[in-house]
Order: structure tokens, then sequence, then C-alpha cells
């Protein structure tokens, strides 16, 4: 690729960009969100067209500039976000597209079940053709989505953040996987943003940072620090200054708590624990182990089944109205004070098309200070706002623009900055820096820590270690829906807490 | 007793059996012209006026090849009593082409114009019910219903035709036996077939199909295309039952066939369950009026009219539990977001 340039109504996401891989090699492209890294995969894979610049694929140039043109090249998308048909088999996913066929219209099952047992076996990637996807773990999902991309004859392999959403055996998984592509002879273009992937992994990495290039280094000549540097454009403290703990009362105690999830099945079982004033209690644990649900039932948007909740000595769970359910009242929360920061900020978090001045102000709207006798006042609500923009150094500074336009990191200011206006007793913080970057991730770790100081009790829901390793005073993981172990933050290492998030010792 | 007898009798008599078959075939045609469009992503409401404009087509078409000379006037080309059979199949002909070019319309402003599926489905019923009226007045001079139409006729099997099996397995229009070939196919493509497959990955993750190199456009186009067809060989076959069209004549078979597709759960094999469901309703509503025990004929037809949508609003609130719909149905499909 040389010299690709793209540009949206708002922003340049590629500015002359250049970026060359070798065959046969793992080639990492790394930045922080918004650096233009998806922008430029996405003109590569022939989704979007660039305004300048030129795509050249094995010497010769990418015509027509479509997804189509980009596969017979030899080039394959693994995508984030799954492209997966959950009620389809892993077969039916793998040929949809370049089915094999009887007659020319009848979908040749045995074949392409035979065809994908050989890939699976050549790559070590095992799986059941005939499962339905949506039976399927993460892990496996993913190896779905390499064997597509393998079955199209790719020899190019694109992986955007791979790991993501993996455990960690499942990421040594993948690195092996990964080796036994390369030796293959196949290359691979892994994008990512985590440096301890990309140490461990790649031979070459490409650095992005605000649209452009910013260095390009073999892995074996770099480190962390070097990387960090070339995608912040300043030094990066990755340890979080942190005086040791000292916690008071109990602020929030579960006991016996369990709730339904998906589909009416048990999410939440039998969960108990204390969070203390003056500490963070880091809830770790795989994606889809019940965290989201025991969030949901904390803060009132789901129902449990059985158990109590307390909140400053309260009870909080009350007799839902139609069955035998007891459900937290929003109300409640506000007066006992209980803070949130939801881990989908776009859905939970905020209302995108309102001001960011709005914004600040949800859930607190109705108090006296912002309304008149009929219309709300505006001065009261702006001088708020400008209170909050300068304190969290949110950006644009500008209480009018709607939230929708802000990056991902500033987005996630408004709601932290938002909910610690509530002065809240309990602060439950949900993936709270999840795809925001280094530099907004340090002011929000600093943010956390100064409230935790404060005497607050901080409630650290994470699927990243590295997040809960360096902020957590203690950490409870939750394997099935349980509590499979609570480990002081002195006890607890990366491999203890991943034997416990895989349901292994206990 | 008279009364359980005669609610026996209107259960399971010949003229029961015959009459759901029969009241189902144009619930069935459309519901699987329903299964095509929603597996592709598309909701189909349109199931409506692709039918009546299709029984208007066919009533016209075959009016205009069939009719006889009178005085100055000529006949039609296929007048003629030998020939009478090629005008009655292009009148079907031309219903499915109008079922075809209705859906096109749903197709241009749902895949195209990427607008709200529901409203557009709307606006193409309400359409059909108006241009349905004012071409029958154009060309009838009536607005209420057409003059009748030679209508396709069961095979003549003699003494046979005239026995109980003999009217259960072969006293239908040829229409009727299409209609089950049609779904004996239907099942095939959908499951079979790669457009099968494909189609279901528009509908399911239309972002998965596209990044494949599955065109999400056109298969949305083929599925609303396809249940254009066959929901206008529906409006066909309701023309062929009782000879004429007369206004609205599908009177909500579109909405009831939407319906018994849902409780169907997608499924050709599904929408026919479902289909003979609604169909019974609709003919114990029928026997009901023409019940000889007072008790049955004193019930006011309002109440029996209820019956078949009563059933069809029970069974879409979800008395029967619900269904896994398409998961990107109704979403119109954007190529790429910002």
């Amino acid at each position: 690729m040389r010299g690709i340039t793209k540009v949206f109504p708002r922003v340049v996401a590629n500015r002359d960009v250049d970026l060359s891989v070798e065959p046969g090699e793992i080639h990492a492209l790394i930045g922080e969100n918004g650096a233009g890294k998806s922008t430029l995969m996405k003109i590569l894979y022939g989704l979007q067209a660039p305004d300048a610049g030129t795509v050249r694929l094995f010497g010769a140039p990418l015509h027509p500039h479509t997804p189509a043109a980009a596969i017979r090249a030899g080039l394959g998308m693994v995508h984030q976000h799954f492209m997966l048909l959950p009620p389809l088999t892993v077969a039916e996913n793998v040929v949809l597209g370049q089915e094999p066929a009887r007659l020319g219209v009848f979908l040749d099952r045995d074949r392409a079940e035979a065809e994908l047992l050989a890939l699976s076996e050549r790559y070590r990637l095992s799986v059941d053709p005939r499962a339905r996807v949506e039976s399927l773990s993460v892990g496996q999902e993913q190896r779905v989505e390499i064997l597509k991309v393998l079955y199209r004859g790719a020899r190019v392999l694109i992986l955007d953040e791979p790991t993501a959403v993996l455990t960690p055996p499942e990421v040594e998984e993948l690195y092996a996987i990964l080796r036994a592509l390369k030796a293959e002879g196949k290359t691979v273009l892994f994008i990512s943003h985590k440096l301890a992937e990309v140490m461990a992994v790649t031979d070459r990495v490409t650095v992005m940072r605000r649209g452009e290039v910013a260095g390009r280094v073999n892995t074996r000549d770099t480190s962390r620090e070097e990387l960090a540097r070339l995608m912040v454009g300043r030094p990066v403290l990755f340890a979080v200054e942190k005086p040791p703990a000292r916690p008071g009362a109990i602020a929030l105690r579960v006991q016996g708590l369990s709730a339904l999830g998906h589909r009416e099945l048990p999410a939440v079982r039998d969960v108990s624990f204390d969070a203390l004033a003056g500490e963070i209690l880091g809830i770790a644990g795989v994606e889809g182990n019940g965290q989201t649900e025991l969030i949901e039932v904390l803060t009132g948007l789901r129902e449990a089944t059985a158990g109590s909740v307390e909140l400053a000595g309260q009870e909080i769970l009350r007799p839902g109205r139609f069955r035998k359910t007891l459900r937290a009242r929003p109300n409640d929360l506000l007066r006992l004070g209980m803070g949130h920061v939801p881990e989908d900020r776009h859905k939970r978090g905020l209302v995108l098309d309102y001001s960011v001045a709005d914004n600040l102000v949800l859930g607190r709207h109705r108090l006296r200070e912002f309304n008149g006798f009929l219309l709300r006042r505006g001065g009261a609500l702006l001088a708020h706002a400008r209170e909050r923009i300068a304190s969290f150094d949110i950006r644009p500074p500008d209480p009018h623009v709607p939230a929708r336009a802000l990056s991902g990191g500033n987005q996630q200011k408004i709601v932290v900055a938002r909910e610690l206006a509530r002065d809240p007793r309990v602060l439950l913080a949900c993936q709270p820096t999840r795809g925001v970057d280094i530099g907004a991730i340090e002011s929000i770790h600093r943010r956390l820590i100064e409230e935790r100081e404060r005497g607050k009790s901080i409630l650290l829901v994470s699927a990243e270690l590295s997040e809960i390793l360096s902020l957590a005073d203690r950490i409870a993981v939750m394997y099935g829906g349980r509590i499979v172990g609570t480990l002081d933050r002195i006890d607890a290492n990366e491999e203890r807490l991943g034997q416990l998030m895989t349901g292994g010792a206990h | 007793m008279n009364l359980l007898a005669d609610l026996w009798h209107i259960l399971w008599s010949v003229e029961t059996l015959t009459g759901t078959i029969r009241l189902s075939i144009p619930l069935l045609l459309a519901a699987l012209g329903g299964v095509f469009s929603e597996r592709s992503g598309v909701v189909n409401i349109a199931l409506e006026g692709i039918m009546l404009n299709a029984a208007f087509a066919t009533v016209l078409a075959t009016h205009a090849l069939t009719h006889p000379a009178v005085g100055e006037v000529p006949g039609g080309p296929f007048a003629d009593p030998d020939l009478l059979v090629f005008g009655m199949w292009s009148g079907v002909a031309a219903g499915m082409a109008a079922g075809v070019l209705t859906a096109l319309i749903h197709a241009v402003v749902t895949v195209t114009a990427k607008a709200d599926q529901i409203v557009s489905g709307v606006g193409v019923n309400l359409l059909a019910i108006g241009s349905t009226q004012f071409l029958c007045f154009k060309f009838f001079g009536s607005t209420s219903n057409s003059p009748t139409i030679p209508a396709i006729r069961p095979w003549d099997l003699g003494d046979f035709g005239q026995s109980f099996l003999g009217q259960v397995l072969f006293g239908y229009s040829p229409l009727v036996y299409l209609a089950f070939g049609v779904l004996a196919l239907a099942h095939v493509v959908l499951f079979r077939t790669t457009f099968g497959l494909r189609l279901q990955a528009v509908g399911e993750h239309p972002r998965a199909a596209d990044t494949l190199g599955v065109s999400v456009g056109r298969m949305r186009y083929a599925g609303v295309l396809l249940s254009g067809a066959l929901a206008g060989l529906g409006g066909a076959y309701l023309t062929s039952d009782v000879a004429q069209f007369t206004q609205n004549m599908t009177a909500g078979r579109g909405y009831i066939a939407l319906a018994a597709m849902i409780l169907g759960k997608w499924t050709p094999g599904g929408a026919l369950g479902a289909c003979l469901l609604f169909a019974f309703a609709q003919k114990f509503q029928f026997a009901l009026r023409g019940a000889p025990s007072p008790l049955l004929q004193s019930i006011p037809s309002q109440f029996t009219d209820m019956i078949p949508y009563l059933l069809t609003i029970l069974v879409l609130a979800g008395l029967v539990g619900r269904a896994r719909a398409p998961a990107a149905l109704g979403k119109p499909y954007e190529a790429s977001e910002a």
C-alpha cells in the first residue's frame, strides 16, 4: 500500500500511509483507537476506496477495488467482530460464497465437510464441521473464521484484534496457530493495540498515530516502551502509582445472589462478596461468565431470582411486581449512592445525539439546581458542564457538540465525569477503558485511584487482566456464573488468575 | 344431540376436508413467498397487495384472452372452448407477473432506497386496493366486481372422481397440485441449494455475506421478487376459485399468510401446517354459517367471521411460543459504516 489517504467528512483517517508486508512474515499493525488502522484495513480489503494512493498485492494493483477482488488476490480478513451465521453449521459458514455444488445448484455438504476436515488437519485447527456455530465457544468461532479465509485460498491473513475476546490459554493456542500458518508460508497481518502480544508473536511492526505511520521496526530490535512511545507520541507509564489501600467499612454486601441470563438460563449462581470502602475490588473473568448479568442486577437492569444486596447497610432488592423475582429500584440506587460506568457506553452510558452538557447531567437532571419553575436552567447546566469538561480534560472542550462526535476515550470521560459528579458511595466500573486510547486509560485509571483514596468503594469489572492487576486491591474471579476464587492482589498473578478464569484449579 | 351431531358433521366431512385444502392454498403460496422474502431479511407485509394485484391481473388477462365474440366485437384469441385452457393458464402467468412487478416496487423501496419495510408494505397494500378498484372500473365498468371468467377445473375422473378418495385426493384444481409441488421445491431450494444458503446468509448476517462476496442487494431482490411470484400465484388461485374479481377480494389473506409463516418458524413445512390450521378455521367459520342446527345458526355471523383473525392474533401474541426470526430481518443493509 503506498501513499494511502482517506478523508471522512470530519477527519482525515489516513494521510499518505505506506505499508509493506513481506511474504511469510507476521507483521503487526499497531496504534491507538482512532489511529486509522481499521480504515487502512478496510481499504486494503476493498471495503472502502482510498481518496489517493495505490494498493498492490503480490505486485499487482487491486482492481476492481472490491472485497471479491481482494479475496481473489489471496487476501483473507479475520474480523474483530466475527462474521458468522449462528444458526448454520461450521461447514456452511466456511463455504458460504464459494460453495461446492452438485449440478451447479445443489449444495454439496459432504464435499464441504471433507475439504474442511483436510484444512483443519493441515493447520491443526480442530473443529466439528457439523456443529452449529451458535454452540461454539469464542475461541472455536475464531478458528472457524480462520478456516474461512484459508478455504478461500488466502495467502495473506489479516487478523483484526484477534485476542480481544480470548481467554489466556486460547491466546496461547492462537499464537501456535499463527506460527503454524507462518511455517506453511502464509503471511499474517496482525492488528492490535496490545503490546505484549505484538512482542510475543510478530516479526515486524508498523506503528500508526493519528492517521500517519509513526514508525516501522523489527520486533527483535524494539521494546514495549519504544512501541508505546511511538503509538502515543510520548513516554507512557505502565505501572500505576498507587499507595496501599486503607479499606474501611462494608459499602456493598452481596449474598447468595442468583439471576437468569439470556434464554432464561442461570447466569449468576449464588454469588457473595463484600466490597469495602477505600478499596478497588476487581472482578476478573472471561466475558460471558456472568459479570454482565451481575452488574445488571446491581444496577436494577435485571431481576434476581434469589439473594440479597445491601448498599450502605440497606437492602436494595425488592420483590418484583409480577414474578417471584427481586429487583433494585433506580431511585434507591441514586439515593444511596451507586455510580455505574457501563460496559457499553454507546448503549447504556450516553445518549449519543444529546450534547455533552446534557449527557453530563443525565440522572441528576431533575435536581433543583438545574431546573426553574417550568424550564431548565441553561446557565447552570452549562456551568456544570464546563467545570466537568475542564476537570476531566474532555476534548473538544465544547459543551454543545453531540456526544457522538467525540472519540471513544472522550466519550468514556463524559461517563466517568458524570458518575463521579454524583459523589457515589460505590462505583461500578465495567470495562472502563475498553476501546479507549492509552492517554485516556491513564487518566481514567488515575481517577479511579483518587476516588479510592477518598474512601469510595470501587467494583472494577474487566476482561483485561493487566487492568485488574494494576488497579485492584482484591480480585474475585468469575467462571460459569460463580465466584470461583478471591485473591489478595499480592497473591495474584496472570497464571493463577488464568487458571481460575478457565475453571481450572480452585 | 342435534347440536353435537351437527358439530361433528362440520368437523369431519369430506366437505370440510376438501374445503380446508382449497382455502389453504392461497395462504400457503403467499406464506412461501413470505419465507423467501423474510429469509433474505426483508419483511413483506406487501403480500396482501401483491395477491390483490395478481388476482386482478389474472382476471383481466383471462377475460381479454377468452371473452366470447359479441356482435361486432371479436372474441379473445382463446375464446374457442378447445383453446380456453391456454387463456386460463396465461391468466395465471399474468397474475404471477403482476405479483413480481408489485414486489419489485417493494424491493426498490426497501432494498435500493433502504426505506422502512413496514411502511413500504403498507403503501403497496393501499396502492393495490386503490389501483385494482380504479382499473376494474376502467376495464369492466364497475368498481365492485368483474364479469366472470372461465375457471380452471379439476380433472374429470368419472365415477371415481365422485368417490370419497376421488374427492379428497383428486377433487381440486390443478393449481392445488402445483402449489404442493412449489412447496417441495421451496424446501429444496432453501435448504439444499447454494442459493438457499446465500439467501439465509443475507437475512442472518448481511455484512458477513458481503465480506464473502455475496451481493446482499441481489439476494434480497431475489427473495422479494420470488415472494412476488409465489404470492402472485396465490392471488391467481383466489380468482380461479370464484371465477371473478371482487373488490378487495384478498380480505387480509396476505396478513394471515404472514402470520402462518411466522407460526411455521420461517420454514416451508411449518408454513404448510400453519396454513392448514388457519384454513380450517376459515372453513369452520363458513360451515357454521350453513349449519342446520338453529343454535349454531343463531350465532351472529360477525362472531363466526372473527374466528380466523382471532386465531391469527392469538398465535402472533405468542400463544404457541416464540420463534426465532432471521437476525437481520427488517434492517436495511448499509454497505459501509463510517
